[in-house]
């Protein structure tokens, strides 16, 4: 098994209150240090609530945002220059919103050519001969390049969005909640697409969203983030079938399924970020939280097989 | 282009304001060539004759020179002064704020705090502080006009850059390898375009003001040379014994700035995007309403839509969003209208309570009758007693319903009191137990937080809380979970169902998400394309869907649990509500449409379970 992506201890820390002069007032740890690999044609599903960090880590793996600490490798080579244009021939970004993705001011054409250009110097008719290429793969009629992006409904601009994203040859797609700003009869399709292109171009992909459903359904493997720090991962089928951490078990049970009674509420809220607790951050929430869980951050360790969780007292499976 | 000139002159003022501007311009223009005297030539002879006099139509100032040929020339000069600055202090102002506004951090803090510095001082004294350092004279004038105005513009065009900077096009363009100097030039610049020429067409006349100002106090134009500030100043001493001689430059002056501030205006109407649609028309307080007949009582439901029918009448398009849907709710009950965005499911809610904004939604038809009195082309004193008295609304987004302003609390207070005259005390002691009944923590304590202090659950909860304030019949609930988190939502729908079990409440659940629907609703009803499309009891419609749209749609959501798949997507779009196709509006994308399916009328047949399509899945 080849590794296409490894993450050593990345973190992410944010300074609030910044001053002209001196340290700013304080810091808030939006990503806690995060170790994930992925294997080379394997898609990992990241999956989280608001606040817990999972765009930060996606946009420091394309290197939009630099990490605090920690390394990125991709194909066993160590990535830390925060410099787009490297990271942008070996891993592209897919964003949430499809039709802010894209300059109002621009024609797709021109959208289309900008990373074929600057990343691999094309010119000319093998520009074009790409382009078409590229329009062909995600099922879209070459007439539509001399258009606007506000011409194009949310599922045509997601897979401008995606045709983009490629464009760069990339050996790694980050997908951001690439259909959660979709309707479901368009998500459907804009889904099985990104399954068709993986196998097609022998991409790897790490699909974040927060809809377990649509993770479970294209993910091999899941890692649960809850306030900046990995608490679960796992063998898709696993994770929420039998999740080991009370987290993963809360959001399994939380998500509306048909003939299922309302249940999984349970109380509270996130912690404070500026003010995060010592212990295990999802201890004020958890049923089986113990003072050992308030004291000290549980690390992540083998439970079954291939899953692994972050707890202290973890669940049957 | 023909859009934009067609948009400017919609807006009279704006057209009338063009016309003169550019009968002035041309003017100025055609100067050197007009037979006229020479600007400086003075002739003591002639001293101050008054307008239409022979060879001096305008008559002659102190110096006996001709007025006219000195209005002409002066008016040239301050044109071409004011547009000089404006152009100058645009492209200035412009570069500096688009730097601050991308960059951001440091150099946004340094540079904006610069140009805060310049701001502080009262704008005439800086000028006057910049020409006493440069020396009198139209140029440095100019300079001095440009420097002081290259703060509004930076400022302006800084907000807009911070906006722009964060889009995600930006990043997309990092990733596509371009550097900041090629994002700045081919990404941000095309998008403050607009706003920078609608803050010079609105400045300019400020400018051509400020530098005849400067020339009125001495410190521009420099005699003989002619321009407008300068006439006035020269004219000042003999403003009573000839007044023509302010009136003509002053008079000049007026007309310039007049109408290059109207036509500032329209440009700005024009080319800003959210004032083209016509949102300055300020929607009316319900619904217009533009029915022929009006379908006959019949039930007894507490709620009961008839054959509603809301369009959305925008030029000559017509948007049928919603077509002759009927729905009823029962005391106690819990509706799902369940479809995707476009399908019409919103605006039927709103039109219940004639919430859709008008211009340009128009109620064409039907009725809906809440205990048999009909809502529709009810006088608003009605709609407002009801409104939240007995039939409540809670929306997506907690954040944009509730006002950034004001406490929680006195917003609670206020949709109380809106409806029932009890004491302020009294109110807040309502309050704060409506918060109780939402399961909001530490309520008393809560109840003088402002909105943004709130999480999104805590914020959806204080939103339920305001529609549950007056003890409604009706809670009208439009997508209230999409904007929360999965926790955060099994929290709201099990509260949502204790309250309707505890108080009685019926509820219409509007939502995309069958999950949902499957654990909150009795009964269901889907739309598609403004139409109902299949309807009836939860588990029945969701285990045996009967129209093929229904099937489809559920077979496109992943469900938890089901392991790794593909998905059946149902190919091409949902149609738009202005180009219904004939018969039923899915037949296009249905693999069982048949060329009857394509033409006339389709019904809604059955009895508890209805269903919209001619080979249903199973017998309705």
């Amino acid at each position: 098994m080849t590794l296409a992506l490894k993450t050593t201890d990345l973190a992410k820390t944010f300074d609030i209150g910044k001053r002209l002069i001196g340290p700013p007032r304080a810091q808030v740890h939006a990503v806690h240090p995060v170790s994930l690999e992925v294997a080379q044609g394997e898609t990992l599903g990241i999956v989280g609530e608001s606040g817990c960090g999972k765009s930060t880590l996606a946009r420091m793996l394309v290197g939009l945002e630099p990490p605090s600490a920690g390394q990125i490798e991709i194909e066993g080579r160590a990535l830390d220059r925060a410099d787009p244009a490297a990271f942008g021939r070996l891993i592209q970004y897919v964003f949430q919103h499809p039709v802010s993705s894209l300059n109002p001011r621009k024609t797709i054409r021109q959208i289309m050519e900008t990373p074929l250009r600057r990343l691999h110097g094309m010119r000319g008719a093998a520009l074009d001969a790409r382009i078409a290429e590229l329009f062909d793969a995600v099922n879209l009629r070459p007439e539509f390049l001399d258009r606007y992006p506000h011409e194009f409904s949310g599922g045509q601009a997601q897979r401008i969005g995606i045709a983009r994203a490629l464009a760069a040859s990339p050996r790694i797609l980050i997908l951001d909640e690439p259909v959660s700003a979709l309707d479901v009869s368009v998500q459907a399709q804009v889904l099985n697409l990104l399954a068709r292109l993986k196998d097609e171009f022998n991409l790897t992909y790490l699909f974040i969203s927060h809809d377990l459903a649509v993770v479970e359904a294209v993910s091999d493997r899941i890692a649960v983030l809850y306030f900046g720090s990995v608490v679960e991962t796992g063998p898709a089928e696993r994770v929420f079938a039998a999740p080991r951490h009370p987290y993963t078990r809360l959001l399994a049970d939380s998500a509306p399924v048909v003939g299922k009674p309302l249940g999984g509420a349970g109380h509270g809220e996130l912690p404070d970020p500026l003010n995060p607790p010592p212990g295990c951050t999802f201890a004020s929430r958890c049923p089986r939280a113990s003072d050992q869980c308030r004291g000290a951050v549980p690390e992540l360790r083998r439970m079954t097989g291939d899953q692994f969780a972050a707890c202290y007292h973890p669940l049957d499976p | 282009m023909s859009l934009f000139l067609r948009l400017l002159f919609r807006n009279r003022l704006a057209g009338f304001g063009a016309v003169v501007l550019g009968v002035i311009v041309l003017l100025a223009l055609l100067t050197p060539l007009l037979p006229l005297h020479p600007p400086n030539e003075t002739s003591t002879a002639n001293r101050y004759l008054r307008p239409l006099s022979d060879g001096h139509l305008l008559g002659t100032d102190h110096l006996g020179r001709d007025l006219l040929s000195r209005l002409l020339w002066g008016t040239r000069l301050s044109l071409a002064v004011g547009f000089a600055a404006a152009l100058i202090a645009g492209l200035a102002g412009a570069a500096i704020g688009v730097m601050a506004g991308y960059f951001g951090g440091r150099t946004d803090n340094v540079t904006m705090r610069g140009i805060d510095m310049l701001m502080a001082f009262p704008y005439i004294l800086l000028a006057l502080a910049i020409v006493a350092v440069l020396g009198p004279g139209l140029l440095n004038a100019l300079i001095a006009v440009a420097v002081v105005n290259i703060p509004f513009f930076a400022r302006n065009i800084r907000g807009v850059t911070v906006g722009i900077a964060h889009r995600e096009f930006i990043d997309a363009a990092r990733l596509a390898g371009m550097g900041h100097a090629r994002i700045l030039l081919t990404e941000v610049v095309p998008n403050i375009v607009p706003v920078v020429v609608i803050a010079m067409s609105t400045t300019i006349g400020w400018m051509i003001l400020e530098t005849a100002g400067l020339s009125f106090l001495g410190l521009g134009s420099q005699p003989p040379q002619a321009d407008l500030g300068s006439m006035l100043g020269e004219a000042r001493s003999a403003l009573i014994t000839a007044p023509h001689t302010s009136i003509v430059p002053g008079v000049m002056i007026l007309l310039i700035v007049m109408s290059v501030n109207l036509l500032g205006d329209g440009i700005r109407d024009a080319l800003d995007p959210r004032l083209r649609s016509g949102a300055l028309a300020r929607p009316m307080a319900a619904t217009r309403v533009d029915r022929r007949e009006v379908p006959p009582a019949k039930g007894e439901a507490l709620l009961d839509i008839d054959a509603l029918e809301t369009q959305f009448q925008v030029g000559k398009r017509v948007y049928k969003a919603v077509n002759k849907v009927s729905l009823d709710l029962k005391p106690g009950e819990c509706l799902g209208l369940i479809g995707e965005s476009g399908s019409g499911k919103s605006v039927t809610a709103l039109s219940v309570m004639g919430l859709v904004a008008s211009p340009p939604g128009v109620i064409t038809g039907g009725a809906v009758r809440l205990d048999g009195q009909d809502l529709i082309g009810a006088p608003y004193e009605v709609l407002r007693a009801l409104r939240g008295r007995r039939v409540a609304y809670i929306f997506q987004d907690p954040l944009s319903t509730l006002h950034p302003l004001y406490r929680i609390g006195d917003q609670l207070i206020e949709a109380i009191r809106v409806h029932e005259p009890v004491s302020q005390a009294e109110a807040h002691k309502r309050a704060v137990k409506l918060l109780e009944d939402v399961q909001i923590p530490n309520a008393a304590g809560r109840v003088s937080a402002f909105p943004h202090e709130l999480s999104g659950g805590m914020r959806q909860r204080v939103g339920i809380a305001m529609a549950l304030a007056n003890d409604p019949d009706i809670i009208i609930a439009d997508e209230p979970t999409t904007a929360l988190d999965v926790t955060v939502q099994a929290q709201i729908l099990a509260l949502l169902d204790e309250l309707r079990q505890r108080r009685g409440l019926a509820i219409l659940f509007i939502t995309h998400d069958f999950g949902v629907v499957g654990q909150l609703c009795d009964r269901v009803a889907v739309m598609y394309g403004g139409r109902i499309v299949e309807t009836g009891p939860t588990r029945a419609v969701l285990d045996a869907p009967a129209h093929p749209y229904t099937r489809r749609l559920i077979a496109c959501v992943p469900e938890l649990g089901a392991g790794r798949r593909i998905l059946a997507a149902i190919p091409g779009l949902p149609p738009a509500v202005d180009q219904l196709p004939e018969g039923c509006a899915f037949a296009p994308r249905c693999d069982k449409a048949q060329a009857s399916c394509k033409t006339g009328e389709i019904d809604l047949t059955g009895t508890t379970r209805k269903v919209r399509c001619l080979f249903p899945e199973v017998a309705p």
